[in-house]
């Protein structure tokens, strides 16, 4: 079987067609329809209510800053923010301490040097893949069973279990095209092995680790699940959001859904413009 | 000219500082704080939920004593199967609506995407800039009945004035689908951006039209990442409840809800714990049977 030229030709111009036009609007449609909801959120938050009725009114009366204003009118709703910021927080700093450094120990060693190698790489799996509600509930037999008062400490203990693995695989995906020749450098210059960590392997790893952050922090700060389970009486923002609209949405959601949008939207826009500068 | 290294040069020539002892030991110290939580807050505490699902607790005071009590398993089954298969529906729905919607971005944005890839795939995690919560409750927000979206179908008689959409099971698998979708999408774009276009090169050398290089060397080659993709978006849905409780109300409940409700509302220990093992037992097929096949450490690369 053979083409001629023009036949070529066409095949060539058509697959131009489908990959110019058919996917490129069919593509757009698909980012319309992830941008959709959140463009009403941000529109809606602006919107007017009918007096007497303090939740997002169904439909359009005009713009108003009122809500923006009264941002803080809701009781509960900035402190359940601030507890989540912190708990945020703390659990990444903590996850990515003990996660980068699992991830050195699974890079650098393997079995028989490091035993049970293989048996850690399988609980990260799971931990990463299981259903959350099930990591949840069954933290929350355990507090149960040795009458742990759920709050603040438990939140903290649970937010760095389910995150330590993810920091753990994004920092030794990074980890793995790292020059050791040039920690073998420092050691024959006489650096000591903490110095050489501090000086030479820390800057070198540090994008892996703050990716590894940033993901464990976004984890943290939007988790539902497992925070339901183990936080008693202290409601980080998801929970507190999730309770206090059973009934109806409060306009103060959007405002706090549209400024956090905002900021990390700004934050990775202008991280993707440094990035192209580098 | 590299040289060749000797098997044991590590041994021989490493780091002169520690001493033999602090390096046998030092993969194990690495390990150790990380290790230990994950073993008392992750591993501990699924075992004991094995074993909680065993015993007789009393409502009430939510004490438990050991019984050996398989009979709670068949119990929970027979009273929340329904459930389950609920929620298997609505997680697989929204599994394959993602893999449908996703996969031709994913591979326009792999093989089209040029220098604006970057760009293109923040827009696929678009949604993840807004708190899942307050994202589903947006879908609420569009979805209701009263809304602007059914509203304005309603004004245009696209649509019966009484249709609604929020309370319905399709409902859930549309919030399902929205949120889940990036799961979907970036594990096929990871796979199709990785496809060698030699490969696809070759095939149109030896004659293939576009349609049969697409299905003979593109699609076969993307398969583990629509294996990923179905890990990491199906076992999700499946435990998922906020959709359902946001979305879908009082009927079409999810088991997620259950066990949710069992634990938090009515301590229902037991049966919580075995309706967690029962979904657990669900989910590791589908983790194990991906590791087997792919090997555990590949789904990094697609997270």
């Amino acid at each position: 079987m053979s083409l001629s030229v023009e036949q070529i030709v066409q095949r060539r111009t058509k697959r131009r067609h489908v990959g110019r036009f058919v996917l490129p609007v069919y593509s757009w449609l698909v980012i319309a329809y992830l941008v959709f909801p959140i463009a009403v959120m941000i529109i809606f938050s602006f919107n007017k209510v009918h007096a007497g009725f303090p939740n997002v009114s169904f439909a359009w009366n005009g713009l108003t800053l009122q809500w923006y204003h009264q941002w803080n009118n809701l009781p509960g709703l900035s402190s359940s923010f601030w507890l989540s910021i912190r708990l945020a927080l703390l659990a990444t700093t903590i996850a990515t301490v003990l996660g980068t450094l699992l991830a050195i120990a699974l890079v650098r060693y393997r079995p028989p040097a490091f035993r049970g190698k293989s048996i850690i790489e399988q609980v990260l799996f799971t931990n990463i893949a299981a259903p959350e509600i099930i990591m949840g509930a069954s933290l929350l037999g355990v507090f149960v069973t040795y009458n742990i008062a759920r709050g603040f400490l438990t939140l903290v203990l649970a937010h760095v279990m389910f995150s330590v693995a993810y920091v753990t695989v994004t920092v030794r995906a990074r980890l793995a095209g790292f020059d050791r020749s040039l920690e073998e450098a420092a050691y024959d210059l006489g650096a000591k092995p903490l110095s050489t960590f501090r000086l030479i392997t820390l800057p070198l790893i540090m994008p892996g680790v703050l990716a590894g952050a940033l993901m464990a922090f976004a984890l943290s700060i939007d988790d539902y699940v497992t925070s339901n389970f183990v936080s008693g009486t202290a409601s980080p923002f998801p929970v507190y959001i999730f309770g206090a609209t059973r009934v109806g949405t409060p306009p103060q959601v959007f405002v706090f859904g549209t400024v956090i949008f905002a900021v990390g939207f700004a934050l990775a826009i202008s991280s993707l413009f440094l990035a192209k500068k580098n | 000219m590299e040289q060749p290294v000797p098997a044991d040069y590590q041994r021989i020539d490493g780091p002169r500082h520690s001493s033999l002892w602090g390096k046998r030991l030092a993969p194990y110290l690495l390990s150790l704080p990380a290790g230990l939580w994950l073993l008392l807050l992750f591993v501990v505490p699924v075992f004991m939920m094995l074993t909680m699902s065993l015993k007789n607790c009393n409502p009430a005071s939510g004490a438990c004593t050991m019984a050996w009590h398989w009979g709670e398993f068949g119990q929970v089954l027979s009273l929340y199967h329904t459930q389950f298969i609920v929620s298997l529906e609505f997680a697989a729905a929204a599994t394959l609506v993602d893999l449908v919607i996703s996969y031709p971005i994913a591979y326009w944005i792999a093989f089209y995407g040029g220098r604006k890839k970057n760009f293109f795939l923040m827009m696929l995690l678009v949604p993840f800039f807004v708190s899942f919560v307050i994202r589903t409750l947006v879908w609420q927000f569009i979805l209701s009945d009263n809304g602007f979206f059914i509203g304005f179908l309603q004004r245009h008689h696209l649509v019966s004035s009484n249709f609604h959409v929020l309370g319905t099971g399709v409902a859930v698998v549309a919030g399902l689908a929205y949120n889940y979708l990036p799961f979907t999408a970036l594990p096929l774009y990871v796979a199709l951006e990785r496809i060698d276009r030699k490969v696809l090169d070759a095939a149109y050398d030896l004659y293939a039209n576009r349609r049969t290089a697409f299905l003979k060397v593109i699609v076969p080659l993307s398969i583990p990442g629509v294996f990923a993709a179905f890990l990491l978006t199906f076992i999700p849905a499946f435990g998922d409840y906020i959709n359902q409780q946001i979305l879908g109300g009082t009927s079409n409940v999810m088991i997620g809800t259950v066990i949710q409700s069992l634990f938090l509302a009515t301590s229902d220990y037991a049966g919580g714990a075995a309706l967690s093992v029962i979904l657990l037992l669900v989910s590791l097929v589908g983790i194990w049977s991906y590791a087997k096949v792919l090997g555990s450490r590949s789904i990094e690369e697609y997270l």
